[in-house]
C-alpha cells in the first residue's frame, strides 16, 4: 500500500500553517505589528510631542505653557547664557572624543593585531565588561579617585609630585580647587566612561586590515612609521569615526557627570533636566534637546558619507 | 501510468513592475511516476525554482501544479508527501544524526522507540550504521549527504526532490554517489526529481530530463534524444561537446539553411570532403585525439581514434561524415 | 606586521589601558570597608564590615532594590517578546520600509538618553499620565528592544534558511518548527539578549530620572546619595550590589554566545 501524496490536515495548527503559507504578508504584518505599535506610539509619539512642545512657549506671568506655535523659544537658545551652554557642551564633546581616540588606539591596535588565543579573550572581555557594567558605579568610582582627600592627592604626596598636581589645578579655566571640581576631572570621567565605545569599532576596523597589505607596504620599502602613517591610520579612520559617533553623542546628552564632577557649569543635558524639573519650562527644555538631535543627524549623515557604518 | 508531478503553464514571477523577473515562464511539464527525472540548466535558468514549486517553498504566480493528480495550490509544504535533499543538506545542527533522521516521524506523532528503530534502519540503508549519536558537525560532506538522504527517505515520500545533491562533493565521491543514488531509486521505486547544472550527471543518471533556459524548458526527452537530437542551439551547446554549425555551413554541407549539430565522434578526417579547413589544435584524450579545424569563422572538432594518422597543426584537412548524422535543429 | 611582535611601548600602553578600565571599580569595593564615613580619605583609616549590616537594615534600599528588580524583569520580558518578533520579521524577508524600521529600532539608543527621557516625560505630561512603575517600564522596554534584537538577528542570520524549510519539508507545521527547530537554535541568543537587557535596565539612570517621578530605583537612590552624600560607605555597598547585578548577567551572556560567530555585547 502506498502512502497518499497529500497528507491529511491535522487540527488548528495545520490550518494556521496553511493560512500563513498562503498569506506570507499577513504573517509578516502580524510579527511586526506589536513592536512597531510600541516603538511608533511610545517612542515616535513621544519624540513628536517633544518637537511640538519646542514650538510652544511659556507664559512669563503665569508660568504656564502656552500651546501656540511660536519660534520664540528657539530664539531663547541664542541668548548668551544659553548659547554658552551649547558651546561648552560641544567643546567638551569634541575634547572627550579626541581624548578617547588617542587613549583607545593602543588598546584597539594591540587587541586587533597582536592579541592571540587566551589574550584575545582577555582583551575582549576586558573591553566589553566596562562597556556594559554600571554607568553610575563607574562615575562614583571616579568621584572617589578625584576627591581632594582621595587617592590621587595621596599618590602625589607619596611620590612628592604635589607641585605638579597643584600646577595643573592652577591652570586657568580647566583647573580648579580640586580635580573633582574642575573641567580636567570632568574630562577624565567622560573619557573613562565612554572609551569602550571607541575601542570596539576601532578594533573592528583594524582587524579588517589584511596583514598582507602591511607586508606589501613593508615590501615596497616603507619604514615601520611610514607604514603606520600611510596604511594603518587611514584604514582605522572609519572605526574612529564610528566610535566618535558614540562618544560625541553620549557626552553631549549626559547630565549626570557634570552634576557630580566639575564646577557646576551648565551643560545641555543638565539644562534640559533642570528646565523640565524645577523650572517647569518644558518648551525650552524641548528646544534645548533639539540641539543634540540636529547635531547628531548632521554628524550621522557626514559619517555615513565617510563610510563609518561599515565599521560598526 | 499516472504522472507524479504535472505543471500546467506554471509561471513564477519575482517582484512587480518593470523590475520583475520571470524565474519560471509558462512551463508545462509531466514527470512520470517511478522515473528518475533531471532538471538541467545553467544557474538562474529556473530549474531550482521549479523544484521549490513542487516542494511548496514557492507558490506559482499563475498556472496549476498537480502531484499525483491533486492540485496543490492550497497545500503547504508540510502536507505534501514530497521530501527534499537540500543543496547544503540543511541538517539540524542541534540534533544528533538519529534525531535528524527521525524528525519527520516525530512531527507526525510516531513514538520514540519506533521512530528511532526506523531511523536506524534507514541509516543502515545509506551505509551509516552506528553514526546515530554523532552531531552533523562531526560528519564529512559525503556522510552529511547520506544523512540528508536518509532523513528524507524515512518518510516514504512519493516524490524525492534533490537540489544539486552532489555539488559539494569531490569528483571521486560524486561518481560513487551517482551510482548509489541510481541503484537506490531503482530499488525503492520512488520518483526522483533531480536538479543539476552538470550535463554528465544528468545524462548518466536520469531516465528523462528537461533542459532549462531563461525560465523556459528548451527540451524534454530521454538522455539519448537530447544528446543526439538537440532541438535548439542552446541545448546542443549546453548538453555536450557537439559542433554547432551556423546555417551557411550547414548549407555548404548539403543541408538546409538552418542551424545544425554534428557530433565529433560521428566525423572522420579525409583528404577531401564537404567541409575543409586548417587544423588549429590537437588534444590527446587517450582512446582518441580531438582535432580542431577552422573553416571560415567556425571551429569544428573531429575525434580521431587512436592508431589513425593525425594531421599537423597548420595543415589543411577535410571532414567527412554520414549525412544522417548531421542533425538539423528545429529552432534557433 | 613587519615583525610579528608588538613593541614594548605598545604592550605597556595596551595593558595599561586595560588596567585603566578596571582598577577604578576596585576602589568602590575598598571604600565599602572604610571606617571613615564623611570623606573619601585615602588610604582608609581603618577597615570594617559594619556597613553591610547597616545597608541590610535600611528599608529605603530594599524598596529601591525591589523596584529595580521589578522594572528590569518586566522590561526585559517585554523587550524579549518585541525584539524577537521584529528580528524574526527582519531576518530574511525584504519588504518595503525595512530600512526605516531598522532605524526606528536603533534610534532609542542612538540618540542621547536625555532625549528619550525628556520625550517620554513631555508625552506623559501632555497625556496626563501619572508617574508609576509602568512609566519607568515603558521607557526601559523601549531601549531594551534593540539589545534583544541585535542578539537575535545575528543568530537568525547564522541559522540557514534551509533548516526551517527542511523542517516544513519533513512535515512539521509552523508551531512544531518553532518549538523543535527555531527555539533550540535561537535560545541562547535570546537568553543572552535578555540578560544584557536586564543589566542595562537594572543600571539605567538617565531615562529613569525623567519617568520615575518620586519613585527611586536603585540607581536613582545612588544618584541622590552621590549628589547629597549621607553615609558614604553604605553607598559603596549598594554600588557593589548594582555592579554585581549587571556584571554577572553580562558574563553569562558572553559565555552563552561565545561559541557562535557573533558575541553578545559587541554593540551596546
Amino acid at each position: 500500500m502506498t502512502a497518499p501524496a497529500i497528507l491529511p490536515e491535522r487540527g488548528l495548527a495545520d490550518r494556521l500553517t496553511a493560512f500563513f503559507w498562503r498569506h506570507p504578508k499577513t504573517f509578516l504584518a502580524l510579527l511586526l505589528t506589536p513592536p512597531l505599535l510600541w516603538l511608533g506610539v511610545v517612542y515616535l509619539g513621544s519624540l513628536f510631542t517633544l518637537l511640538l512642545q519646542s514650538f510652544y512657549s511659556i507664559d512669563e506671568f503665569s508660568g504656564m505653557v502656552k500651546p501656540e506655535f511660536t519660534l520664540k523659544t528657539y530664539a531663547e537658545l541664542l541668548r548668551p547664557s544659553n548659547f554658552d551652554v551649547i558651546l561648552r557642551t560641544l567643546l567638551m564633546s569634541a575634547a572627550v572624543t579626541l581624548g578617547c581616540a588617542v587613549l583607545a588606539f593602543p588598546i584597539a591596535y594591540y587587541a586587533a593585531r597582536f592579541a592571540r588565543g587566551r589574550w584575545k579573550a582577555v582583551f575582549y572581555l576586558g573591553i566589553m565588561l566596562p562597556l556594559w557594567s554600571s554607568y553610575l558605579v563607574k562615575v562614583y568610582a571616579w568621584k572617589l579617585i578625584l576627591a581632594k582627600e582621595g587617592i590621587i592627592t595621596w599618590a602625589s604626596e607619596a611620590t612628592h609630585t604635589t607641585a605638579i598636581l597643584n600646577a595643573v589645578l592652577a591652570l586657568p579655566v580647566i583647573g580648579g580647587n580640586s580635580l573633582s571640581t574642575s573641567y580636567i576631572g570632568m574630562f577624565l570621567v567622560f573619557v573613562y566612561v565612554w572609551i569602550p565605545y571607541m575601542i570596539l569599532p576601532m578594533q573592528a576596523a583594524l582587524e579588517r586590515v589584511p596583514t598582507s597589505m602591511l607586508e606589501a607596504s613593508q615590501d615596497l620599502g616603507a619604514s615601520r612609521s611610514q607604514t603606520f602613517r600611510t596604511v594603518i591610520l587611514p584604514l582605522a579612520l572609519p572605526g574612529v569615526i564610528a566610535g566618535s559617533i558614540f562618544t560625541f553623542s553620549l557626552t553631549m546628552g549626559d547630565y549626570i557627570i557634570p552634576q557630580i564632577v566639575g564646577n557646576s557649569a551648565n551643560f545641555i543635558g543638565m539644562a534640559v533636566y533642570q528646565l523640565q524639573g524645577t523650572a517647569g519650562n518644558i518648551p525650552l527644555a524641548a528646544a534645548f534637546s533639539m540641539v543634540p538631535i540636529v547635531i547628531m543627524l548632521i554628524y550621522l549623515s557626514l559619517a555615513k558619507r565617510a563610510g563609518a557604518f561599515d565599521a560598526l | 501510468m499516472t504522472a507524479a508531478v504535472e505543471f500546467q503553464s506554471v509561471s513564477r514571477q519575482f517582484g512587480t513592475g518593470p523590475g520583475a523577473v520571470r524565474a519560471v515562464d509558462a512551463v508545462d511539464l509531466t514527470i512520470a511516476e517511478g522515473s528518475f527525472f533531471a532538471m538541467l540548466g545553467p544557474s538562474g535558468s529556473g530549474k531550482t525554482t521549479c523544484l521549490r514549486l513542487i516542494s511548496g517553498f514557492e507558490q506559482p504566480s499563475s498556472g496549476t501544479i498537480r502531484i499525483f493528480g491533486q492540485d496543490v495550490s492550497t497545500i503547504p509544504p508540510n502536507r505534501r508527501n514530497v521530501n527534499t535533499v537540500f543543496q547544503d543538506y540543511a541538517l539540524f545542527p542541534h540534533m544528533n544524526v538519529r534525531d535528524n533522521v527521525a524528525y519527520g516521524l516525530r512531527v507526525k506523532g510516531m513514538g520514540r522507540a519506533q521512530r528511532h528503530a526506523k531511523a536506524e534502519e534507514m541509516l543502515a540503508l545509506v551505509q551509516l550504521p552506528d553514526y546515530g549519536d554523532r552531531k552533523p558537525g562531526q560528519l564529512s560532506g559525503g556522510q552529511r549527504q547520506r544523512v540528508a538522504l536518509a532523513r528524507a527517505l524515512v518518510n516514504e515520500p512519493r516524490v524525492l526532490l534533490l537540489d544539486e545533491p552532489l555539488g559539494a562533493l569531490d569528483l571521486k565521491l560524486r561518481e560513487a554517489m551517482q551510482d548509489e543514488l541510481k541503484a537506490l531509486q531503482q530499488r525503492l521505486g520512488i520518483t526522483f526529481v533531480f536538479v543539476t547544472h552538470d550535463q554528465h550527471e544528468a545524462l548518466s543518471m536520469a531516465d528523462s530530463l528537461a533542459v532549462f533556459n531563461q525560465g523556459r524548458i528548451a527540451q524534454i526527452g530521454t538522455p539519448a534524444e537530447i544528446y543526439d537530437r538537440p532541438r535548439t542551439r542552446f541545448v546542443a551547446d549546453f548538453v555536450g561537446s557537439s559542433n554547432v554549425l551556423p546555417p551557411a555551413v550547414t548549407q555548404a554541407m548539403g543541408g538546409p539553411a538552418r542551424w545544425a549539430s554534428l557530433r565529433p565522434e560521428h566525423t572522420r578526417l579525409a583528404a577531401t570532403g564537404p567541409l575543409s579547413g586548417t587544423v588549429t589544435a590537437l588534444r590527446y584524450l587517450g582512446a582518441a585525439t580531438r582535432v580542431v579545424m577552422k573553416t571560415g569563422d567556425t571551429e569544428i572538432a573531429a575525434l580521431v581514434p587512436a592508431g589513425h594518422p593525425l594531421p599537423e597543426p597548420g595543415h589543411s584537412t577535410a571532414i567527412a561524415f554520414d549525412p544522417k548524422d548531421l542533425h538539423v535543429m528545429e529552432d534557433e | 606586521m613587519p615583525s610579528e611582535r608588538a613593541s614594548l611601548g605598545l604592550k605597556i600602553a595596551a595593558i595599561g589601558g586595560l588596567l585603566f578600565l578596571h582598577l577604578p571599580i576596585l576602589l568602590i569595593f575598598l571604600y565599602a570597608f572604610t571606617t571613615e564615613e564623611r570623606t573619601y580619605a585615602f588610604p582608609p583609616p581603618g577597615l570594617t564590615t559594619e556597613w553591610f549590616g547597616v545597608a541590610w537594615r535600611r528599608p529605603d534600599i530594599w524598596e529601591a532594590l525591589w523596584l529595580s528588580l521589578k522594572v528590569a524583569s518586566v522590561a526585559t520580558l517585554l523587550a524579549m517578546i518585541l525584539g524577537t518578533l521584529v528580528s524574526a520579521a527582519m531576518s530574511r524577508t525584504s519588504f518595503f520600509g525595512r530600512e526605516q524600521i531598522s532605524l526606528l529600532i536603533i534610534l532609542p539608543i542612538a540618540l542621547p538618553g536625555v532625549i528619550t527621557g525628556i520625550s517620554l516625560r513631555s508625552a506623559f505630561g501632555v497625556m496626563d499620565i501619572p508617574f508609576s512603575t509602568w512609566t519607568i517600564i515603558l521607557g526601559h522596554a523601549t531601549f531594551c528592544i534593540v539589545i534583544v534584537y541585535n542578539n537575535a538577528v545575528a543568530r537568525f542570520r547564522r541559522l540557514s534558511v534551509g533548516v526551517l524549510e527542511a523542517s516544513a519539508d519533513l512535515g512539521a507545521n509552523a508551531f512544531q518548527t518553532f518549538w523543535h527547530v527555531l527555539l533550540p537554535n535561537l535560545g541562547t541568543a535570546l537568553l543572552a539578549g535578555g540578560m544584557l537587557a536586564f543589566a542595562l535596565s537594572f543600571d539605567e539612570v538617565i531615562v529613569t530620572t525623567f519617568t520615575a517621578g518620586q519613585q527611586a530605583t536603585l540607581p536613582i537612590w545612588m544618584l541622590e546619595e552621590l549628589i547629597r552624600p549621607r553615609q558614604r560607605p553604605v553607598t559603596n555597598v549598594v554600588a557593589m550590589i548594582v555592579f554585581a547585578a549587571t556584571f554577572l548577567p553580562i558574563l553569562a551572556a558572553y559565555y552563552l554566545t561565545r561559541t557562535g560567530s557573533e558575541t553578545a555585547g559587541a554593540g551596546k
